[in-house]
């Protein structure tokens, strides 16, 4: 067990020195100076300037040293000031990131929520007619855009129900009812693939599960059909599931970044579009090295909650 | 014939159509994407104007036909390169091991790590919004999937003995990867590259959205969808139909992968 965690303590050392060198190293792919390039967006590009701009990033010194300081600061949330605004990054990130998160969140919990269910309905019902309408409504609920998805809820919303509120952000703490109601709409388009994809999966996995010995002791039993399914395979079949539902996040974290845009919701989609339009790299590499290492992280606890709730990798080593 | 054969079928016609129109949108569509009409702009669906036009008076339907080949063609490249890349990386890794498996799977598992639509917002902001950053964008972020994909089975293969047969003879790495490896990998590649090209139509449609993939004033699915939604509630027909469009060509390339991997994989095939 305890080698098991060191490993897995490695690994993610490992992977974290990853995710910072190539976010390090981005800027790189700027073709050109990135320096005059992010100076000319705002003002006149003179030697003067570009020294001091230089100095300040720190670009005049080795690679090397440039990254292991980069590093040093972002591991004590030291981002460097924003450029433009003169705010510290780290101050902009913390003030665009919760409804992104908040409408992630929403999205994770419709979507798992209801694909538990479907996915059983869809095992149960394998093979038959209301599987394959099922199988066919998933596949297209993949591949529906989600911000299409939240163009037409809009559309709708406008012509039907006039009143309601779908668009821009109030924060929980002062209006929870306002919030949610801006929040459903864009929750609801951004949940509908991860339902999808999540529902074909928990029906992929109970169906392993329903062909294992162990569902086979217990019908053989005498368990009623349900029994079997929900208590036996379906916990088996979560297991899967809940690993995934770690990789989604990530996915929706995406989503969430381009219905954002749908529903003019001030979050991490507006700032590192604003960041990107005026050049401010370093905004752009800090939104990416936070949010990445955040999931990065997430992934990790739900590991490490695996590994001690899975008796079989409990006692595997 | 099976059920799952029987949605190939369906499928790869429907794919096969989709792509047709998208060869032949020169030939086919009524209007040319870029001509204004600002008289009639924002109208809804006529006989002069099957799907209406857009804000500048541009024909829908001329413009998502050739949003079609902009998005065809940038996917195809970028699912095309990762393939490639990401292919070589994982046949590289079963067929080296030790030190080259371990670096290369490692440096897969990293990229992997990174939220796809950050990943590839990262890269385009670094080398620029335009068509071809979003092809290298998406093409960047497949690679791990290809090369984690192609080792399993490769490594399967590494041992079986046509291989070893195929090394008693004399024939060279290079040789035993790509006439003996490779060939044997072609149902685990086909299924994957359908399943990925109708991911990176979504991907590159919201890179478009959010004006980081195909500028204006090619036409581009995403874009369209973008430019639709400032006029949404004046005319959603834009909106709709550009939205529409994403939909049914990245459904065809599902149907397509979902079904050829029912119906290429024994394990699967018995169960359904």
């Amino acid at each position: 067990m305890l080698r098991h965690l060191l490993q897995r303590g490695l690994d993610l050392v490992i992977v974290l020195f990853g995710i910072s060198a190539i976010v390090f190293l981005m800027i790189r792919l700027i073709p050109g100076d990135a320096v005059a390039i992010m100076l000319g967006a705002n003002t006149e590009v003179t030697p003067e300037r570009l020294a001091a701009m230089r100095a300040e990033l720190g670009l005049d010194k080795p690679l090397i040293e440039q990254y292991l300081s980069w590093v040093g600061r972002a591991l004590h949330g030291d981002f460097g000031t924003s450029i433009w605004t003169g705010r510290p990054v780290i101050q902009e990130i913390a003030a665009q990131i919760w409804p992104t998160l908040e409408l992630t969140f929403l999205a994770l919990l419709f979507g798992a929520v209801l694909a538990v269910p479907l996915g059983c309905l869809m095992a149960q019902w394998r093979g038959g007619k209301a599987d394959l309408v099922l199988r066919l409504g998933a596949i297209a609920g993949l591949t529906i855009p989600s911000f299409w998805l939240g163009i037409v809820m809009l559309i709708a919303v406008a012509a039907w129900l006039p009143g309601f509120a779908s668009l821009g952000y109030v924060p929980f703490s002062e209006d929870p009812l306002g919030n949610l109601q801006r929040m459903l709409l864009p929750a609801v388009a951004l949940a509908l693939p991860i339902l999808a994809n999540l529902s074909r999966l928990v029906r992929s996995a109970m169906l392993d599960a329903l062909g294992q010995d162990y569902v086979r002791t217990a019908r053989a039993k005498g368990l009623a059909e349900n029994a079997v399914l929900y208590r036996h395979a379906l916990r088996n079949a979560l297991i899967p599931f809940v690993t995934s539902v770690g990789i989604m996040a990530g996915y929706l974290l995406g989503g969430a970044i381009v219905v954002e845009q749908v529903f003019s919701i001030p979050g991490l989609g507006r700032l590192i579009l604003g960041a990107i339009a005026e050049r401010n790299y370093p905004l752009v590499q800090a939104t990416i090295l936070v949010v990445t290492v955040g999931f990065v992280a997430v992934n990790a606890l739900v590991d490490l909650a695996y590994a001690l709730i899975d008796p079989r990798l409990r006692t595997a080593s | 014939m099976s059920q799952s054969r029987r949605i190939a079928l369906v499928a790869g016609i429907f794919v096969a159509l989709q792509i047709a129109l998208a060869v032949s949108a020169p030939l086919i569509a009524p209007y040319d994407p870029l001509a204004q009409d600002i008289v009639a702009r924002l109208k809804g669906p006529s006989l002069a104007h099957w799907l209406g036009t857009d804000h500048l008076g541009r024909d829908i339907l001329s413009r998502i036909l050739y949003g079609y080949r902009t998005a065809l063609i940038a996917c195809g490249i970028a699912v095309g390169l990762a393939l490639v890349i990401g292919g070589g990386f994982g046949l590289l890794a079963a067929f080296y091991r030790g030190w080259c498996e371990r670096i290369v799977m490692r440096a897969m598992d990293i990229l992997f790590a990174f939220p796809v639509m950050l990943l590839a917002i990262g890269i385009i902001a670094m080398l620029g919004p335009r068509t071809e950053s979003a092809a290298i964008a998406i093409a960047v972020v497949y690679v791990p999937i290809f090369a984690r994909l192609l080792r399993g089975p490769a490594l399967v293969l590494m041992e079986s003995d046509f291989v070893a047969g195929a090394r008693s003879i004399g024939a060279g790495d290079l040789r035993i990867m790509l006439r003996h490896i490779l060939p044997n990998l072609a149902s685990v590649i086909l299924v994957q590259t359908s399943l990925l090209l109708s991911a990176a139509i979504l991907v590159e449609a919201s890179l478009s959205f959010l004006g980081l993939g195909t500028q204006p004033p090619t036409p581009s699915l995403g874009l369209m969808l973008a430019e639709g939604r400032n006029f949404v509630l004046l005319s959603p027909w834009n909106a709709i139909f550009a939205g529409l469009g994403i939909l049914l060509l990245s459904l065809g390339f599902n149907l397509l992968g979902d079904a050829l991997r029912d119906e290429l994989d024994p394990r699967l095939r018995d169960r359904t």
